[in-house]
């Protein structure tokens, strides 16, 4: 069956929404995302401790987004922008859900779900002990994170991620990514 | 002689800058020795963002005041920051090592595990006097 975007976002749609927001991932966006679920009556009335890690891997979900997403295919159904990404917040719930939707070439499939399942295989004393290792040495990408982001965000939310990969035409995989914060 | 060390001490500027959504407030004092960085630290682009500090503190390494105190109380940051503020503590460690102490105290509010455990992070890797300082909300 063909991948339909709208399906997509229904089912990440559920519980309150907080912020969704789709089209090009800047710096500007990302300020603006921010200071909008700050001033949400969700986040005001949040636990210092929860609102806090909801802000931060908020930031740091957008930002891997940032630093990653490519064009979307020209017959995908959404804004033309070169760094096309989706993202939701929402309160489902007891716990605040993240989901981040791009789509991504289809070579790039593998190395992400390596990368995916290699985090998530891993005990929260592993995940430490690899974010220390990484850290510590001295490669820095040129992206930035130097691949700490999704070790990061496993780390802070105690929880695995979620991840589905959608075939949208031959070119073209939409990567769905749900991170949840309790 | 003593003109020489007086304008190494003097050329040392004092570097503040004011916060902003995504970044710190930092002061570098060479004179004090005190080095302050505070807020929140989420910049897409930190390695454009700590180069100036990471110079300072090069220079001040080549004339470090007696002591050193290192003030972090950091909101949050995002992880392109994190190998940043571990940069800044290694240049610290060389001061340290010199024999010119250096101490960091690591603030974190008390319900705050992620900031506790970062500074458990840094201490694990960095060699210098660490403090963890538990801030009342």
């Amino acid at each position: 069956m063909a991948f339909d975007l709208k399906n997509w976002y229904l089912e990440k749609k559920q519980g309150d929404i907080i912020l969704e927001y789709n089209g090009g991932i800047t710096p500007e966006l990302i300020s603006e995302a921010l200071e909008s679920i700050e001033n949400s009556l969700n986040m005001k009335n949040e636990k210092n401790r929860v609102r806090k890690k909801v802000y931060n891997v908020f930031v740091e979900s957008l930002q891997n987004l940032y630093h990653h997403v490519d064009l979307p295919p020209s017959t995908a159904p959404v804004e033309q922008s070169s760094n096309f990404g989706i993202i939701i917040l929402s309160k489902d719930g007891t716990f605040y859900r993240i989901s981040t939707g791009n789509f991504v070439k289809k070579e790039k499939l593998n190395y992400i779900k390596d990368r995916i399942d290699q985090v998530n295989s891993l005990s929260d004393e592993e995940v430490r002990m690899l974010y220390r290792d990484i850290l510590n040495n001295d490669e820095f990408s040129e992206k930035g994170g130097g691949g700490l982001g999704m070790l990061d965000i496993v780390r802070k939310t105690g929880n695995k991620l979620e991840y589905y990969f959608y075939q949208f035409d031959d070119e073209y995989i939409f990567f769905s990514l749900d991170v949840y914060i309790s | 002689m003593y003109t020489l060390v007086n304008r190494i001490a003097t050329s040392m500027e004092t570097i503040i800058r004011e916060g902003s959504p995504k970044t710190p407030f930092v002061r570098l004092d060479g004179e004090k020795g005190v080095v302050e960085i505070k807020g929140r630290s989420i910049p897409e682009n930190s390695v454009e963002f700590y180069k100036p500090i990471i110079d300072w503190l090069e220079k001040f390494g080549e004339a470090p005041s007696e002591e050193t105190n290192v003030n972090i109380q950091l909101e949050y940051f995002n992880t392109s920051s994190s190998k940043c503020i571990l940069d800044i503590f290694k240049r610290l460690e060389l001061i340290h090592k010199k024999g010119n102490p250096v101490e960091i105290n690591w603030y974190y509010e008390e319900d705050d595990e992620d900031m506790f455990e970062a500074g458990e992070d840094y201490q694990s890797i960095i060699n210098i006097p660490f403090k963890m300082i538990e801030m009342e909300e």
